[in-house]
């Protein structure tokens, strides 16, 4: 039969976590890039490492929309679910629509493993899923039957059978093999055994489904309109870790990055932690205050001091944020978000931790907030984070999020020379007798970055209010209310690096909705496809929270109706009420799950036609 | 005694009258020109509490943070800028209460750095609550019926953690702090000197014996490194071992020859066995109680850095790209 040619394809794999679903997931993306698609994914992964397999709090899953048009979200619904046991397709049936595919492996469907999951009843018998399009495939068996003279044990050979999906979806889809071949070879280059093991899996999943009537075609997506160029896949962890790194090569500033290990920021150290020889210094602190107030030391120093974190880690980090705010030194601090409060979900998103980035220290304590808005976006944000942390003096703070930083799109590979050079003095600009700590640049109003080693002029900083003339200790009432107010405005002044707001579709209309974060990709593919219907409706993404673009205000005028979807209670939502005293209508939800597109364009279309409410939650 | 002029800051010092922290900012000020270090190679961090207002008062960099976090505000620098000479100025309550987990974990780590650790058994800047180190059962302001948690030994604490140097210093007993001082800015590693010190305000006479000039012979044992542990105004007395536990002997003329010999490079078990002697059974001891050759976090750091850009200078357009890339034309 002739392939059957489809825009865009939504895949979900799903399993214990002890099945390879991430594995599996990564190299379907891997080979979905090579093959010219655009893509975006998600992995949905537990907390529990190895959760008791069969049960349903133990399912790990990973999510790939696949298409031949511009893609920005993960997809809505899956048209094809791949279930390796009865308790993944307990938890992920409910998202699949009609006519969806179901894989299931039949050889986990045992009475036992029914029973975990919470099925009474066998679904695969009972007409559970009428409603879908089943493919039965012994997996366990038939990738034993491969195996089957190897000397092999059974958890050996039953760790390969992710392989076997692959080898199968690789031919449903028509992606190449090879990227996988060659990432076993590379992989079990000492285990010539699993190597063997592996590829032979692979390759009989490939056969099994090319040969058996259960499939009867397979799908073709056009490659993607993409800008010409080089690119790879990277999720947004990777990208932070990367942009971190370019920063510093740009600056002239050897990178120490200090964290605590924490989810969904870890990734971030450890991909640092390779990069020796690029002269990256990675610190794995004691704790969270020991990480940020390490990055402070270093960048004391002279220094690119960072430190990564997620929200209960920002919350410990909070006093040690105020001392760099106080002793005016550059810091970044990335903060990976995941459901809270307290340890909340570990491995699930959110964005509910803008107002504590914001406004979470004691004393007037303002920083500068950046929100990547794409996983590829990690890499801008965590590089302009940088550059403005080190030219203004002031923490800078990134708030990506679960979403982002496990989540991964085919990103344009740049090269080092193409990013632009971060000038950066160290120089006192003035001879040591008349050396003043405190004195300021006229323009941006940072103070200098004198670093210990310079002889002539030492002098000593810290936490106490200063004097804004000499940087000695200074107990006076008014010299605190100017140094608060300094303060303040230097932050203020980083607006003016904020480039000019695009706005997504009309310049003005009947609706706008303002986003920020990892919600931009279903902003902006609902926001398309209302327009396409004719809505005249707009989208603003933020990725400047504080200092805010100082075009906004007039954006925002334009439009009768202001929408702001976010992953939280309405934090964005109440900034922009105080900022520009308008009525604004937010859009919760606070699942550890990231929107979907059909969510957000039903509730433009309730809004639309009046029915959202102030508050619309 | 003038101390170097280099080193002065002008800031006026802000002690009580009578504090201890004066003889030890003096001792300091005596040392640090006599390292052959450029002043502008120093760095003092501190934490909060009356012992870290003193990098203000020394005229070299320094940087006055938060409570507890001088260590890793230190520990940073160091490993950040290894040419500098890194000094932690904490106290009780600073380095042993809120900077406990730091401190312990500096110590394991071994940072080059100098730690000096102004013990006074009582919480001085918020005006007289009782310290990690405050004795059981003090009637402090925040205890008005005596303190109910046991003490903490910095000196057993460290060597827990494996600290490379221990020592114990007396703020009035200037020779011997000076000889510390001076042992402790020559190791390689993270030197942990606690500092009997006097506040005069709150805690006043907690360290009596040990600081009364006519009489204190009778209570510190100053360890030698190669001689014998003795002690006494009339040097009468000395440590031996029985049964597997310390155990002070009266003599008379030359020390007899069981007497423990002090050996700072010696077991850790030795050393442990030090730390935990008190008054009043034993005599506090002061000297180095253990010194010991061990790579450094810093020197470790640089020697990955080195090793892993030994090849030459990486590609970073290499890094950029990743493992797998594909091309759109």
């Amino acid at each position: 039969m002739e392939p059957l040619e489809v825009s865009a394809v939504t895949i979900r794999v799903a399993g214990d976590s002890g099945d390879g679903i991430q594995l599996t997931g990564s190299q379907f993306t891997a080979s979905t890039g090579l093959a010219g698609n655009d893509l975006a994914t998600f992995p949905d992964y537990p907390a529990e490492i190895r959760a008791p397999a069969g049960t349903t709090y133990g399912v790990s899953g990973y999510q790939i929309q696949f298409s031949g048009l511009d893609v920005l979200t993960p997809g809505d619904d899956p048209d094809m679910l791949v279930a390796f046991n009865p308790a993944a397709l307990k938890v992920n049936l409910k998202d699949l629509r009609p006519g969806a595919a179901v894989l299931v492996n039949t050889d986990a469907f045992t009475d036992a493993n029914l029973k975990k999951a919470g099925w009474s009843a066998d679904p695969l018998k009972d007409g559970s899923l009428s409603s879908y399009r089943v493919l039965e495939v012994p997996v366990g068996m038939l990738t034993a039957n491969a195996l089957k003279d190897l000397a092999l044990s059974a958890p050996q050979a039953g760790r390969c059978k992710n392989f076997f999906v692959l080898g199968i979806l690789y031919w449903l889809y028509e992606r190449p093999l090879e990227p996988t071949l060659a990432f076993i070879r590379r992989t079990f280059a000492k285990k010539p055994l699993l190597l063997e093991a592996n590829t032979r899996v692979l390759q009989a999943g490939n056969a099994f489904a090319e040969t058996e009537e259960l499939f009867e075609r397979t799908y073709r997506v056009r490659k993607a309109p993409i800008a010409p160029g080089t690119y790879r896949n990277l999720t947004g962890n990777e990208a932070a870790a990367l942009g971190l790194a370019a920063a510093a090569e740009r600056s002239g500033h050897p990178l120490f990055y200090a964290s605590y290990p924490i989810t969904p920021a870890s990734e971030i150290l450890q991909a640092l932690a390779k990069m020796k020889p690029y002269g990256v210094r990675t610190f794995q602190a004691e704790d969270e205050i020991a990480a940020v107030v390490a990055a402070i030391g270093a960048s004391y120093g002279g220094h690119l001091g960072v430190t990564g974190t997620s929200g209960p880690g920002l919350a410990l980090k909070t006093e040690a944020v105020g001392l760099a705010v106080m002793a005016e030194l550059p810091l970044v601090v990335v903060d990976v978000q995941r459901g809270g409060p307290s340890t909340g979900l570990p491995t699930k998103t959110e964005q509910a931790d803008l107002l504590q980035a914001l406004f979470g220290r004691h004393g007037e304590s303002p920083v500068c907030v950046l929100a990547p808005a794409t996983p590829g976006e990690c890499f801008s944000s965590a590089f302009e984070a940088c550059a403005l942390a080190m030219k203004y003096r002031v923490p800078v703070l990134v708030l990506s999020d679960g979403y982002l930083g496990n989540g991964s799109e085919p990103w344009k590979v740049p090269k080092l020379a193409e990013l632009p050079k971060i000038d950066v003095s160290h120089e006192p600009g003035c001879p040591p007798e008349s050396f003043l700590p405190y004195r300021r640049d006229p323009e941006t109003l940072a103070r200098p970055w004198v670093v210990p080693g310079m002889p002539g002029f030492e002098h000593r900083i810290g936490g106490l209010e200063k004097d804004a003339a000499t940087g000695q200790v200074s107990y006076d009432a008014e010299n605190h209310e100017a140094m608060v107010h300094l303060r303040a405005e230097k932050v203020a002044r980083m607006a003016r690096e904020i480039p000019a707001t695009s706005v997504l579709g009309g310049p003005d209309g009947d609706l706008l909705v303002v986003g920020w974060g990892s919600t931009y990709g279903a902003i902006t593919t609902a926001v398309r496809a209302l327009r396409a219907e004719g809505k005249k409706v707009s989208a603003v993404h933020l990725r400047h929270l504080n200092p805010l673009p100082p075009d906004l205000p007039g954006i925002l005028k334009r439009f009768p109706k202001i929408l702001v979807p976010e992953m939280n209670l309405g934090q964005l939502s109440w900034l922009l009420r105080a900022h520009i005293l308008r009525p604004i209508e937010g859009f919760s939800k606070v699942q550890g799950r990231p929107f979907k597109v059909s969510e957000i364009r039903e509730r433009v279309l309730q809004s639309l036609a009046g029915e959202g409410g102030a508050d619309g939650r | 005694m003038a101390a170097e002029p280099g080193f002065k800051s002008r800031e006026g010092v802000r002690w009580c009258p009578g504090c201890g922290d004066y003889a030890i900012l003096s001792a300091v000020l005596r040392l640090l020109p006599t390292l052959g270090i450029p002043r502008e190679k120093f760095a003092f961090i501190s934490g909060i509490g009356c012992s870290s207002r003193f990098p203000y008062y020394v005229e070299t960099y320094g940087f006055h943070g938060i409570h507890g976090r001088a260590i890793p505000l230190a520990t940073g620098l160091k490993c950040a800028r290894p040419d500098l000479s890194v000094w932690v100025v904490t106290g009780d309550g600073d380095g042993l209460s809120i900077g406990g987990n730091h401190l312990l974990h500096a110590l394991r780590r071994n940072p080059d750095i100098k730690v000096l650790l102004f013990n006074n058994r009582i919480y001085g800047l918020t005006k007289g609550q009782y310290s990690p180190t405050s004795e059981l059962g003090k009637v402090t302001k925040s205890s008005p019926f005596g303190t109910i948690d046991r003490p903490l030994s910095p000196l057993s604490l460290a060597l827990a953690c494996d600290a490379t140097f221990a020592a114990r210093a007396v703020d009035n007993d200037g020779p011997g702090l000076n000889a510390i001082l001076r042992r402790a800015a020559e190791h390689r590693g993270t030197a942990l000197v606690e500092i009997l010190q006097n506040c005069v305000v709150f805690n006043d006479g907690a360290f009596a014996a040990e600081e009364d000039k006519t009489r204190r012979e009778d209570f510190l044992l100053r360890l030698e490194a190669g001689q014998p542990l003795v002690f006494g105004t009339a040097r009468d007395r000395g440590l031996r071992w029985k049964d597997g536990r310390p155990e002070v002997v009266r003599f008379s003329g030359e020390p007899p020859a069981d007497l423990i010999l002090h050996d700072d490079k010696s077991s850790w078990e030795y050393a442990a066995m030090l730390a935990r002697l008190a008054p009043p059974d034993f005599p506090t001891p002061v000297g180095i109680l253990r010194c010991a050759a061990v790579p450094t976090l810093d020197g470790l750091m640089d020697r990955q850095l080195a090793e892993a850009g030994a090849a030459g200078p990486a590609d970073f357009d290499r890094l950029l790209a990743g493992p797998l890339t594909w091309e759109v034309r």
